[in-house]
């Protein structure tokens, strides 16, 4: 369990070199919310991951936010339902619940739809 | 085959093992007291502790100060902390509303007594991508509930999610796992839900997962005053008052009224305490009304109803009892003014505390909100009498069973805190006393029934007892004045058309005070003429004498006379033979001798 929730939080951690690219292009900073390892969780953060990889190489950042272990951010997020990836856009701010399976919905939520 | 027959005797078993543990289970089914005034009695105890309880009603009918009330009393009172999940509200917001009910969440909020959480979430913000759950509400209950200890937790229309998130299904499957997860972590809970129809409970069903307890408020309009009612429409495992209940909030919470008390078991005092009208204690046994019974006092208007209330009003607060007067239709300062020019001043009762009025016009308000502010009135000032003045006022703002019913209550509440009260009655011009008040005259324990009697051109005041349980009363109808010394009950005088008042009485009077004299005269000239006739005779009787003592003087004398005239003619004889020298002595003595020997 330990183990599993190293790499997920590790995981956003590698994206960081991306920073250095942030003032250049758009980037994108995401957060996911979960509540530990569930198939929900695991599942959202694949299809998050391959999305990504897919519209936004390279100008993303994830970070996994496991609300069992920061529950005080699901107030301060207005997190109901899990998993919701929050996306920050320049006038508002998103949250895009389920399992993110549903790949255009999530490109309508990001505001990518008209890009992709 | 055998075996249906062998678990039949099984499932028996188990059925009275059931049935014999229930009893006792829903006597030990724990409550949680809520605090709110008048639920817990009607509840039995309050709600089902560690269960969500469902409480439902339309808009602005008072759930979420239902669910506020129930968490700052909990916390305050029963130290269980709480945490408000708001759907709706924001905290600001909410702090503002609580504010109202002299509530300060932000102090129990900094103390750690309670968690206030706004859940915002917005349709347009929200985009569904799949399957989702709600453990992200989950978790910010349980750190909620964990940063304060709480033990109550109360969901203000969590119905709100409805709208605002995609897939009702999902929904409704997470929902139903809170309330389980709720109940297993042994939260007191409340959920609010908004009730758009009246034929069922909550606009999306939620009440199919709170099985235990479900509360109906209802706020309905009727003849443009408003009323709030409340309603338990089950209670698993409790007995429960099954009526509506009128309800109020005002700067004090949530105030449900019981009070028609479940059994009519109130002490019945045998004290008895005057009216402050003697002549009217006279005619109630001489003793007067007895203590914490309820009095009715009816009549036309002008009969002096408030005038007797007033002197009993008077007679209690010299005694130093506290009266606490409701007056619907004067200000006290009238009443001060008027009674005192019948020459009872409540005004030193007033500044002494004994005294205190509570005016308000009836329409001020629906019929719920007279009886709590009586309510309210009576548990802070503690009187040993109450008046009010009058109760057919309250009928402008409701129907007659409401006040009926309200009255109901009143005198219950009355009783049991054994208060003496007199409830003043209008009645109408026309029409029969009795009927008009035959809706409340049964509950009362006495009613004194005043009324203008009108004969020879003129209107009087008569008062009489029409029924006073328990006590031997006058069934006299008795002509009253109102004099600057108060009331003056009158002689009765009864003629051929009733009782005779006024002018009519007065008339009556004179004849019987000249027919009085002339008796009089009469009887002191028979005296008179007894006594002359006693002089006549003992006069008679002394003339009797007298002649009589003459008429014995002189036949003494003729007996002395006689008798000396005896002894001379003796003498005479014995000096004649003497001087014959007769041989007497001898003949004497052989006379004489023969004569001794015979004897």
């Amino acid at each position: 369990m330990a183990a599993t929730k190293t790499t997920t939080r590790a995981r956003p951690r590698k994206p960081k070199p991306a920073k250095s690219k942030r003032r250049k292009p758009e980037v994108f900073k995401l957060r996911l919310f979960v509540a530990g390892q569930t198939p929900k969780s695991i599942r959202a953060f694949a299809n998050l991951k391959v999305l990504c990889e897919e519209h936004l190489k390279g100008r993303y950042q994830i970070e996994v936010i496991d609300l069992l272990e920061h529950p005080e951010m699901a107030r301060g997020n207005q997190i109901v339902a899990l998993p919701t990836l929050v996306v920050n856009l320049p006038q508002s701010v998103r949250q895009i619940i389920g399992d993110l399976s549903n790949t255009d919905r999530v490109l309508v939520g990001m505001a990518l739809q008209k890009v992709g | 085959m055998k075996e249906p027959a062998l678990d039949r005797p099984g499932q028996d078993a188990r059925m009275t093992q059931k049935k014999k543990a229930s009893p006792p289970s829903s006597k030990t089914l724990r409550k949680a007291l809520t605090g709110i005034q008048g639920l817990d009695e009607i509840t039995g105890g309050g709600l089902p502790s560690g269960r969500p309880t469902l409480v439902s009603g339309g808009a602005g009918s008072g759930k979420t100060l239902f669910g506020l009330e129930f968490l700052v009393r909990g916390t305050t009172q029963y130290d269980e902390p709480g945490v408000f999940m708001s759907f709706e509200e924001t905290i600001p917001d909410l702090t503002k509303n609580a504010e109202s009910l002299g509530f300060d969440l932000g102090r129990l909020v900094a103390d750690k007594k309670l968690f206030l959480d706004h859940v915002y979430i917005s349709r347009s913000e929200i985009e569904e991508t799949g399957e989702y759950d709600l453990d992200g509400l989950f978790i910010r209950i349980a750190d909620a509930v964990q940063r304060v200890g709480a033990r109550r937790i109360v969901l203000d229309t969590i119905e709100a999610l409805f709208g605002e998130l995609p897939n009702p299904s999902i929904l409704r499957a997470e929902i139903r796992r809170l309330f389980g997860w709720l109940k297993e972590k042994g939260l007191t809970t409340v959920i609010t839900a908004e009730r758009d129809r009246p034929d069922r409970l909550t606009r999306h069903g939620i009440e199919e997962f709170v099985s235990d307890c479900v509360i109906l408020l209802d706020h309905r309009i009727h003849d443009e005053i408003s009323t709030r009612r409340l309603r338990i429409v089950k209670y698993r495992g409790s007995t429960h008052g099954t009526n509506e209940y009128p309800f109020l909030i005002d700067e004090h919470g949530i105030s449900v009224l019981p009070l028609s008390s479940l059994g009519l078991d109130h002490s019945a005092p045998t004290v008895r305490i005057s009216t402050g009208i003697t002549r009217l204690d006279g005619m109630l046994g001489g003793k007067g009304f007895y203590r914490g019974s309820s009095i009715l006092l009816s009549g036309t208007s002008g009969a002096g109803k408030t005038s007797v209330a007033a002197h009993f009003v008077d007679a209690a607060c010299r005694r130093g009892e506290r009266c606490l007067y409701f007056a619907f239709e004067e200000s006290p300062r009238q009443i001060v003014r008027n009674m005192r020019s019948i020459g009872i001043d409540l005004e030193p009762w007033i500044h002494k505390g004994l005294l205190q009025f509570q005016a308000a016009r009836p329409a001020h308000g629906g019929i719920e909100q007279h009886l709590l502010v009586t309510h309210r009135c009576v548990s802070s000032f503690q009187p040993n009498v109450v008046v009010v003045d009058p109760i057919t006022n309250l009928l402008t703002v409701s129907t007659l069973g409401e006040v009926r019913s309200m009255l109901t209550r009143m005198v219950d509440f009355l009783k049991t805190q054994q208060i003496t009260a007199i409830f003043a009655s209008l009645t109408a011009g026309s029409g029969t006393l009795e009927a008009s008040e035959a809706d409340v005259s049964s509950l009362m324990d006495s009613w004194l029934l005043l009324k203008t009697i009108e004969i020879g051109g003129e209107l009087n005041r008569a008062l009489y007892v029409l029924k006073s349980r328990g006590m031997a009363h006058s069934n006299q109808i008795r002509e009253f004045l109102i004099t600057d010394d108060g009331l003056r009950l009158l002689d009765v005088y009864l003629g051929s058309e009733g009782v005779l008042t006024g002018a009519a009485r007065v008339s009556q009077e004179g004849r019987e005070l000249a027919a009085g004299t002339s008796r009089r005269q009469h009887m002191e000239a028979r005296g008179r003429e007894l006594d002359r006739k006693r002089r006549i005779f003992e006069a008679r009787m002394s003339m009797l004498r007298a002649e009589f003592e003459v008429e014995e003087e002189v036949l003494q004398q003729s007996i002395v006379e006689s008798k000396t005239l005896d002894e001379a003619l003796l003498t005479d004889r014995r000096q004649m033979e003497r001087s014959r020298e007769a041989d007497t002595a001898a003949y004497k003595k052989r006379a004489s001798a023969p004569a001794a020997v015979k004897r």
